[in-house]
Formats: structure tokens, sequence, C-alpha cells
């Protein structure tokens, strides 16, 4: 799957940092639904999307969508399985 | 250093513009003076934020162009056009300007010696800022990794960091290659095509190298180069790409 409008992991490190706490790119991310195991900076994000939408690089399946609320974020888990603090 | 500057927790903090550079006719560096900066990582970006008067914020992420300095910090800017905080950065903004910036970020986009290499920089356009800051890292720490730098531009006047990287080439272990893509001047003496698999086997370091290689650039440029890259047998976990788009910086 590949098209245009997406950028990757790196351009929503900063709001990660903000929302987990710590430096989240080089963890490891698994997808839910093919398995696949990548570093979050490689993931596709998609920044026009009403909020922000992560997807599996592999076979596009929403992992994760965060909503800003009035002073927080809201993150929903959809199809990751697992994200581990290993160093890429 | 590094770990400490990475865990840190983020916050805004106010910096002043120090200096600026026009780098091309769309593109400027900032130089910004952030009190008490804890350093960073080449490769690493900064969230900007600017804040309206009637307070509608916008918020953009931008390379970090040079290595750890002190205080001091370069971003380097290209102009989109209709965007909300490159038109402000390029057109507007002086010296002795505040902006708020967080950061660093990134933790995987990241060159330091200890990384080895041979290292394999491949930019387009604007993509070339982040690799910028790893190859000035090289440089100024006296590194003796092997670096090749390949990238694209469209024509002579948006090529960046000209006359540095001609200075660059000139030492042991760093090669620069560039390729005009649109248009070029008549002695031009480089490749004159969209980088492409001949162009790779001909230029960039051959998969048996086992090179690290970072891939920046517009999406559908980094993802021909690292489908490119694999198809001819590097390593896809030896391949770091990062990719931007108007509205991410």
């Amino acid at each position: 799957m590949s098209d245009d409008r997406h950028l990757d992991g790196n351009a929503v490190g900063g709001l990660l940092l903000e929302i987990f706490g710590r430096e989240m790119t080089a963890e490891l991310e698994c997808c839910g639904h093919c398995r696949a195991v990548n570093p979050v900076a490689a993931v596709h994000v998609y920044l026009e999307a009403p909020g922000v939408v992560v997807r599996c690089p592999a076979c596009s399946t929403v992992l994760m969508v965060i909503t800003e609320l009035e002073s927080s974020h809201r993150v929903t888990f959809e199809g990751l399985r697992w994200i581990e603090p290993t160093k890429w | 250093m590094a770990g400490a500057a990475i865990q840190r927790r983020l916050n805004w903090a106010i910096t002043e513009v120090v200096e600026l550079l026009e780098e091309s006719p769309r593109v400027r560096s900032v130089v910004l003076m952030s009190p008490g900066w804890a350093g960073h990582l080449s490769g690493q970006h900064i969230d900007i934020r600017l804040t309206a008067e009637d307070g509608y914020q916008a918020q953009r992420s931008y390379s970090i162009a040079t290595p750890e300095e002190g205080d001091l910090l370069t971003i380097t800017v290209e102009l989109v056009e209709d965007g909300e905080v490159s038109p402000y950065l390029i057109e507007d903004l002086q010296v002795g300007d505040q902006i708020e910036i967080r950061g660093p970020i990134g933790g995987y986009f990241v060159w330091d010696e200890a990384l080895g290499g041979p290292v394999q920089l491949i930019g387009g356009g604007s993509g070339v800022v982040p690799l910028m800051a790893m190859l000035r890292a090289r440089v100024r720490t006296g590194s003796d990794v092997p670096f090749r730098w390949l990238s694209s531009a469209r024509s002579h006047e948006d090529l960046l960091f000209q006359n540095e990287l001609d200075g660059m080439a000139s030492r042991d272990g760093v090669t620069v290659t560039q390729t005009l893509t649109r248009s070029h001047p008549g002695d031009w003496s480089g490749p004159t095509r969209r980088v492409d698999k001949a162009m790779l086997d001909e230029y960039t370091w051959p998969p048996g190298d086992r090179p690290l290689v970072y891939v920046c650039g517009p999406t559908g440029f980094v993802e021909n180069v690292a489908t490119s890259l694999v198809e001819i047998g590097h390593g896809a976990d030896l391949i770091r790409t990062e990719r931007f788009g108007p509205s991410g910086r």
C-alpha cells in the first residue's frame, strides 16, 4: 500500500513524547492484524485526517488514532498489538 | 548524554533568533539560541509553535541542520506555498524575534559516531537538512567513518549547502553526488535525472559493504528510493527513512 498523503512516525515523535513522556520513535510496534514488527518511526501517519491516524506500513491496518481534546489527547488503540521499548 | 537528551520531558521553550541565512530563493536557515538547551543528536528535529494574536496556534516540525553546539541550533526551512508556518519563518522573521520550540525529538533517524558506518545519505529537496547535520557532525568530531552523499534537487539554484558540500567532498572519506532533475547549467557534470537503481549502483555504497542508509525527502521520493535499495540487495533493517510533507513541516 502506498500513497503520497502519508508521512511517517517521525512526524509524530513530538506528539508521542508529549503523551507518553518518552521518546517512542526508536521503539518497536507490532500490528495486530498482519503481525509485522516495525520501528514506530516507520509507521504511516496521516495528519490531515480528523485526528492523527497511524497505520501499519505493511498492511495499512489502523493501529492508533489520536484526537485532540480540550486540554489533552485521547489515544484510541485500534489494531496495535504491542509497543516494546527495545531500541531499534 | 544522549540518553538524558532523549528521555527528558518535553516542554515548550522560548528561543531567540540570532542569525538568518538565505540558502536559496526558497530556503532560509534560522539560527536559534535556546538557553539551557540539553543538546541533541544529528538527525533529530524540533517542533515550532506560532501563536496568532487571536490565540490561533499552528505547529510544524523542522529538522535541526547542525550538530550539538551549546545553546545554538539551526533549522533550515523551505517555503511551502500557502503554508501556515514557513512563509512567516522565511518572509517575516527577524533577528531578535522570539519563537516557541520543543525538542529535541526523535531517536530513530539519528546518527552518531558510535553507530559506525559506512554511512550513505540520500536526500530529496529539503530532505537534505537532517543529513547535513550528520555530515557536519562527522566533520566536526574528526570522525573517519566513510560517508557518501547523494541528493536530488530540481535546479542548480535549489541546491542547498553547495559551497560547504564542495569543501567536504575534498576530504578523505566523503564523496558527494548531486543530481538535478528539472534543469541544469550547461557545464553541469553530475547526473540530471531522478534517483533510480542505476544511479544508486553507480554512486552509493554497494549492499556488500552493509552501509547504514538514511533516506529523507518527500513521501514519494523516500518510498521509491527505499524500494530500490531493497531491490538491489540492501537489508531493510539498515535503511532508516524520514518522510516530510506540507502538513508536517
